[in-house]
């Protein structure tokens, strides 16, 4: 699937939810089954900053691939990333260098997107996206 | 009595909502909010008498120095400061601390000794470590138990004929602990050094008296007293401010100037360079005011209450655990409940339009203590309610029950 089409799946999931609480709910449910990224990546240079709670993020190239891995040590972060991993990850880094980010306003997360929020989801994108950037500069 | 609802009629904001739910507001250790008198104060002087201070041969200039002069004496009067140059208006608690430090680089030298407390503020802690690289003086830290309640014990032996100054805060920001500083005053000149207190989170709890404390320094801003943001006072005993070099160079602060030399004004005006935050410097008399026709006595007496409801009702939480259990604090609740992340229990609290602050309450030094990455912290004030109380408790149940 390309990215645009995961980002309207998840948009899809997340328009059936009636109110925040079950955003909130199902946000926790992700975070908590997010694949937890490899001890040995768990170290300070991965982690991100400008977020209130800790968050690491790992990527690496498999064939033309991106594949990114993380964690948080706060459960609502974990979601976050966890639905970023989904949207982002697997995928070639020109692609994720071009993706927009508006599905994020459209489950009704825009309230993280604000860039002096302490979570750091703009952050959190931005690492992704330079990720991308250093990658698709060593394919070349 | 204690009027609670005529109370919160005075604060506008109280009546807003946040994600759809009447705001609970209990962030008060961060920043108060304001009542209608000290706004009125903000509109009056922009409205009717904006001017640029003391140098005005007109009416409006002339109207604006008397109010922030007047200002300047409410202050006075409030902590019962011995000579009106003993009150420096700043910038806020930041900017008093920063002023002293760097006062102090010409006075200390290698082998003197600085004493903090384990629980100072970021901003009690970072101008003096710059102030011991500047000046090769040695930091020392007073120890705490984990009531966070400074050991007393370990301070005095601690000073000694090498310590210079001694900073602790009066109520720290992160555990709600009043520390006993009129011992800490008198043991720290017992051995000829300084003291600096920084009152910002005692200012709307305690009433402090500069005479009586017999404190070299003490800072507050104006912000944490239902006051505005960007202003506050520092409180230095006359011979210290004489001692100290001016701070920063401008207008206001001068005598005489030439090329050749220039000579600074006497105190307060020193201390004072550039046109200073007028309308603030007025607002924060305000404030006062609005504080003291409550009376001190009665706001303590309410918000003890509010902090032995709260902290009944928090710990009956499973797992709940309160950091900061001092025997004198006030009315500041820091907790964590088991593993849960702070930051996850402050936004489901934020949906319920409840306000605490979470993270390190730039104190890392007690977090570290503690061995934990934060804690939530509710903070009570005069205006708030049990009823609020009542939401805070069922938001971190619902909060732990969503998360764990």
């Amino acid at each position: 699937m390309t990215i645009k089409e995961i980002q309207e799946e998840i948009v899809d999931e997340f328009s059936m939810f009636e109110d925040w609480m079950q955003r909130y709910e199902y946000m926790i449910e992700l975070g908590k089954a997010l694949p937890l990224i490899d001890g040995q990546y768990k170290t300070d240079d991965n982690i991100i900053k400008g977020c209130q709670s800790k968050v690491w993020v790992h990527a690496e190239l498999k064939e033309d691939k991106l594949v990114f891995t993380a964690d948080s040590d706060a459960i609502i972060t974990k979601g976050i990333i966890a639905i970023l991993i989904r949207a982002f990850s697997n995928q070639r880094p020109q692609d994720i260098m071009d993706a927009d980010t508006e599905f994020i306003d459209a489950i009704g997360l825009k309230e993280h997107l604000s860039p002096t929020r302490a979570n750091g989801l703009v952050s959190m994108i931005k690492q992704l996206k330079l990720y991308a950037v250093a990658y698709q500069t060593q394919l070349n | 009595m204690f009027n609670i609802a005529k109370i919160r009629a005075d604060f506008p904001i109280l009546k807003r909502k946040v994600n759809g739910r009447p705001l609970v507001y209990f962030d008060n250790a961060a920043t108060s909010q304001t009542p209608i008198q000290v706004i009125d104060a903000i509109v009056d002087y922009y409205s009717n008498y904006n001017a640029n201070i003391h140098r005005g041969v007109h009416a409006l200039s002339q109207e604006a120095t008397d109010k922030y002069e007047a200002a300047r004496q409410k202050i006075q009067r409030h902590y019962n400061i011995g000579k009106i140059q003993e009150v420096i208006f700043t910038s806020g608690t930041t900017h008093s601390i920063n002023l002293v430090a760097n006062g102090f680089s010409s006075l200390l030298e290698k082998g003197d000794e600085i004493l903090v407390s384990a629980m100072e503020h970021h901003s009690n802690i970072v101008p003096w470590q710059m102030l011991c690289e500047r000046t090769g003086a040695t930091l020392k830290v007073i120890p705490m138990n984990l009531d966070g309640e400074l050991l007393m014990q370990d301070y005095y032996d601690l000073l000694n004929d090498r310590t210079k100054l001694v900073f602790c805060n009066h109520v720290s920001n992160a555990l709600g602990t009043i520390n006993p500083i009129a011992e800490i005053i008198e043991a720290a000149h017992g051995v000829g050094a300084a003291v600096l207190v920084d009152g910002a989170q005692a200012a709307p709890h305690i009433k402090a008296d500069m005479q009586q404390l017999d404190v070299d320094f003490y800072t507050v801003s104006a912000h944490k007293v239902c006051g505005p943001t960007g202003v506050g006072m520092l409180y230095g005993k006359e011979a210290w401010l004489r001692k100290l070099p001016p701070y920063q160079g401008g207008g206001e602060m001068i005598a005489e100037v030439t090329f050749e030399k220039t000579t600074y004004a006497d105190l307060p005006h020193k201390f004072e360079a550039g046109t200073p935050n007028i309308c603030g410097g007025i607002a924060f008399g305000a404030a006062l005011d609005y504080m003291n026709a409550l009376g001190f006595n009665a706001i303590t007496k309410y918000e003890k209450e509010l902090l032995e409801y709260a902290t009944e009702k928090l710990l009956a939480i499973g797992g709940l655990k309160i950091y900061g259990t001092a025997e004198h604090k006030t009315s500041v609740i820091s907790f964590n409940i088991k593993d849960i992340h702070p930051y996850d229990i402050g936004t489901i609290l934020d949906k319920l339009g409840i306000a605490v602050r979470t993270g390190h309450h730039c104190a890392q030094p007690i977090m570290d203590f503690y061995k934990i990455p934060g804690t939530v912290r509710a903070s009570f004030s005069f205006y708030n309610t049990k009823e609020e109380i009542d939401a805070l408790v069922e938001g971190v149940e619902r909060a732990k029950n969503m998360l764990q």
